[in-house]
């Protein structure tokens, strides 16, 4: 289960078909533009764009060093705020975290590209082949377990093993990461980047258990063992329409799809997609699917584009690769035999109480080889409600948001399971704030003892 | 229409825009482009015994990402034999008669060479000569350049040889490698110099190659001291010139040819401003080529007509008098800043710099929806039993407060007031707010506020008439300071 001998990167099958149809998203700053650029910041004090980062890096600081060539330095003051600092500059969506905040946008209307610059910090870390500067603290006799092994998980681990906590990692599937390393599309964050990240973080001493299905019993001997449980679920599946034809082969979802492509099991996509939903994951979706071949891909939602839960700059991006937009319908039904043959559509109209109702008489058939879902995920928050372990609201774990503490004091919790699904900083963030908590109650502890 | 021609101690210019004696002006083909793109006159790279130069000679400064705002050189005179550079300079003469040609002379400290060299340049037709006093490295040490500019004595005496023998006009090139720049300026006076140049290059190390530990320029692992210019030496050289020029010991000061870190049409109006006939050019034309004349010309020449100057003259010298002994300056004047929150972009570099480089009066206390946000923590001055003054939190405590605060990331689905922030309005919250009480009017807000006119500088009648230290000294008010009029260097 331990994995010491290899590194999480070198088991990484990287397929260099997926590295062609996914180049990077932003590509990389080189050194001559990357000065210039840093060069350009204003150095804000109590920086806007530090407030807006869920995990406050400091951006100026970190951004003036690489003005002043201080490349080691700069990787360190981003990975003290935020260990996941690499897949964050590379994923979070800068548009409304730090670049929105930039108040470059009142000067000249050109926020400094932040998210570029702390990946060309990141990167420069990663070439240099220097270990991550920071040290396990001195061993204190605490562990925790931690369930799920994403960046909630990671990002909790490194801050209990800089303050000597040892900390386990529990997941179910066989790499660490969690979206980072399955659900992230591959021209914001490679596979590849995700891993080598989590090998530089390992390094703190994280102990990780693969394919291990954390349930009620398990977690019930976890609590025995551990001094702490953290709780980095994540959410669960990604939920069904509920009608006929859903099992039927072309019908998949967009977690599955995106995370087999990374894998290099799906290569190519058939001729005809819908993708179902309008968030961010659906558009990775549908952008993955005209990047793996298809030739009309449709994306499915039920309102409007103002109401799409899509941020604005994915829905451009969409539009660009060529994805269509079908706005105020719904799935009714599959059509096909063997495999899906096509979607039957619904148009929606508002009703006076402001439901959406369908219009009568208006149902239409889409012709598709592949129906990819992206109508959210569900919780599996479930086996926590048996013995009323943890207090839960509308199936999100409750946690006080500084401490990342549960109702029950022994059991913390961060990202998705807790925010109904944000990005990997968000989890970070939570991560981070549990992780200080998690120390802070056993010193508490120990204290009152 | 104005003009830009002008006459600098008799000699007729078509504009005041000169290259100063250096590699722009190695030769006679380089000066005949330079004339062609629009310099009115050209000051011949120094001629004399030719010399061996090193390799490498050059080094420079550059600051956040900007090229060569500083730039050094350890290159020595003319390594070209004189006969050719005075056959040259006969040829430049022959084909851009109306154009400028001083010849830059620096020769062995004895009379009949400099009689000699005198001699031959004015034969050549050089319009007028410069006699480099100036050079601080290399030539230095052989008892030339900046070692007879540095010694009031040794610039008198040449000066006086040239001058018996010159017919054309003498122009002495200043060293500021010394502690008062019109000593010497006295002392080529009283020899009959006809003008002055200022300032040669200013003793330098640019730096040292961390890597190697060796100074720059390098030369087979080691560095001289060079001569710096460029940009970075503007104001050493306005304050220089105009020291020169608002000095009338001896009576009305030289004609100034201005040089130093002159790039511009600002650059040249502020040297005219401060007292100079022409200025000279050589790092700006090092940097981006002759073709940077054209709009000193252009710029200088629509910024007259603006002013309503019909010739160089009519605005030379017009900024002297405003410069004066700190002890004439108005004690009773008083600005404080005044932040125009429309245009503020919430950077909040001026909270800083007045706190930390000033006097702690721009506080971040606008009230954001009508309450105050109650920032917590320990002044630490309070540590020291120091009583803080303002009862304002510190930046150290801001920020604090900030590193607490919980952001997340805004999901339209999640967050129901809609995502994203509203970046083209800067929050009430993030305006600072100047303490007019406090504010001692000391500019420094103005300076690192990055958007123009945002921070102005407003002027606070108190009532009072003008007043100055030594007006305060004469009335009995304030000390004389004794001690320190015995001071040989006041």
């Amino acid at each position: 289960m331990m994995s010491e001998a290899t590194s999480f990167q070198e088991q990484s099958k990287a397929s260099p078909e997926i590295a062609q149809r996914f180049p990077d998203l932003h590509p990389a700053f080189d050194k001559q533009a990357a000065v210039p650029e840093a060069n350009r910041c204003l150095y804000c004090f109590d920086a806007p764009c530090t407030q807006a980062c869920p995990t406050h890096i400091d951006v100026p600081k970190f951004i003036k060093k690489i003005a002043s060539g201080n490349l080691a330095g700069s990787a360190k003051t981003i990975l003290d705020a935020n260990i996941l600092g690499e897949s964050c500059s590379r994923a979070c969506p800068v548009q409304v975290l730090c670049e929105g905040a930039c108040v470059m946008h009142r000067y000249n209307k050109k926020p400094i590209e932040i998210g570029r610059l702390q990946r060309f910090a990141m990167d420069a870390l990663h070439e240099s082949g220097a270990p991550l500067p920071f040290s396990p603290g001195e061993d204190t006799g605490k562990s925790v377990a931690l369930i799920g092994g994403g960046p909630a998980s990671l990002a909790c681990a490194a801050e209990l093993r800089r303050r000597g906590i040892r900390a386990d990692i529990y997941d179910a599937r066989p790499l660490p990461g969690g979206l980072n390393t399955y659900g992230i599309a591959e021209y914001k964050l490679t596979l590849d980047a995700s891993l080598r990240e989590i090998d530089l973080l390992a390094q703190l001493g994280v102990n990780f258990n693969f394919n291990v299905m954390v349930d009620a019993a398990k977690l019930a001997e976890l609590e025995t063992a551990y001094d702490a449980v953290f709780l980095g679920l994540g959410l669960g599946a990604i939920h069904r329409l509920g009608i006929a034809g859903e099992q039927m082969q072309g019908v998949t979802n967009a977690l599955d799809f995106i995370a087999g492509y990374k894998s290099g099991a799906i290569t190519s996509a058939p001729e005809r997609v819908a993708v179902v939903g309008a968030g961010n994951t659906a558009i990775d979706a549908a952008n993955a699917a005209v990047r793996l071949g298809a030739r009309e891909v449709h994306m499915i939602y039920r309102r409007g584009p103002e109401q799409m839960s899509a941020f604005d700059f994915e829905y451009e991006h969409a539009k660009q690769e060529g994805v269509k937009f079908l706005w105020h319908v719904q799935p009714a039904g599959i059509e096909g035999s063997a495999a899906v043959e096509g979607l039957e559509l619904q148009q929606l109209e508002s009703s006076a109480d402001g439901s959406l109702v369908p219009k009568q008489e208006t149902n239409f058939v889409l012709p598709v080889d592949w129906i990819v879902l992206a109508i959210g995920q569900s919780t599996h928050t479930d086996f926590l409600i048996a013995d009323e372990k943890v207090r839960l609201e509308r199936g999100r774990i409750l946690i006080d948001r500084a401490s990342g503490q549960t109702s029950n004091p022994k059991y913390f919790a961060g990202g998705d399971c807790t925010n109904g699904g944000r990005e990997v900083v968000d989890a970070v963030a939570d991560g981070k704030r549990a992780g200080i908590g998690i120390a802070a109650w056993l010193e508490g502890k120990d204290a009152n003892a | 229409m104005p003009t830009l021609e002008t006459t600098f101690a008799g000699i007729k210019c078509m504009n005041p825009f000169w290259l100063a004696s250096a590699p722009p002006t190695n030769c006679g083909e380089q000066i005949m482009r330079a004339f062609d793109a629009g310099w009115g006159g050209a000051v011949w790279k120094t001629i004399g015994e030719p010399i061996t130069n090193v390799s490498s000679r050059y080094s420079s400064v550059d600051w956040n990402g900007q090229r060569m705002m500083g730039f050094n050189n350890i290159e020595l005179i003319s390594d070209r034999p004189t006969e050719v550079n005075l056959r040259e300079i006969a040829e430049v003469k022959r084909r851009y008669p109306k154009h400028v040609v001083i010849a830059s002379l620096m020769v062995e400290s004895k009379r009949d060479v400099w009689h000699e060299m005198v001699q031959r340049a004015e034969d050549a037709g050089a319009d007028g000569l410069e006699l480099n006093f100036g050079c601080p490295h290399g030539m230095s040490e052989r008892g030339m350049g900046s070692a007879v500019g540095q010694v009031p004595e040794y610039c008198q005496q040449i000066t006086g040889w040239v001058k018996e023998k010159a017919r054309t006009p003498v122009i002495v090139k200043l060293t500021p490698n010394i502690s008062d720049i019109r000593i010497p300026a006295r002392a080529a006076k009283r020899a009959g110099a006809d003008a002055l140049s200022a300032i040669n290059t200013i003793n330098s190390i640019t730096g040292i190659d961390l890597n190697t530990l060796e100074p720059r320029p390098m030369v087979d692992g080691k560095s001289s001291h060079g001569g710096y210019c460029g940009p970075a030496v503007k104001p050493i050289a306005l304050n220089m010139v105009q020291q020169v020029n608002s000095d009338f010991t001896d009576g009305k000061p030289l004609p100034m040819s201005g040089i130093g870190g002159i790039g511009s049409w600002q650059d040249a109006a502020e040297f005219i401003l401060l007292g100079s006939g022409t200025v000279q050019v050589c790092t700006a034309a090092m940097h981006y080529g002759y073709r940077i004349v054209e709009d000193m010309g252009d710029g200088l020449l629509d910024w007259m007509r603006q002013k309503g100057y019909e010739t160089i003259d009519d605005f030379r010298g017009l900024s002297l008098p405003n410069m004066r002994e700190w002890k004439n300056l108005n004690l009773n004047y008083r600005v404080v800043a005044e932040i125009h929150a429309e245009k503020c972009i919430g950077c909040q570099l001026c909270y800083t710099a007045c706190w930390d480089g000033a006097h702690q009066c721009i506080h971040m206390d606008r009230p954001e929806g009508g309450t105050q946000a109650i920032v917590t923590g320990v002044d630490p001055r309070y540590a020291h039993n120091d009583a803080n003054p303002h009862g304002k939190p510190t930046p150290a405590m801001r920020q604090a407060q900030s590193g607490k605060t919980i952001s997340t990331t805004p999901i339209p689905k999640l967050d129901l007031d809609g995502a994203g922030t509203e970046s083209s309005v800067t929050p009430l919250s993030r305006i600072p707010r100047v303490d007019v009480d406090e504010c001692v009017g000391c500019n420094l807000c103005s300076l690192v506020c990055p958007v123009e006119d945002c921070i102005t500088m407003e002027r606070i009648d108190n009532g009072l008439a003008p007043q100055t230290w030594a007006e305060r000294v004469a009335a009995g008010i304030a000390p004389t300071g004794a001690e320190l009029a015995a001071n040989p260097n006041h």
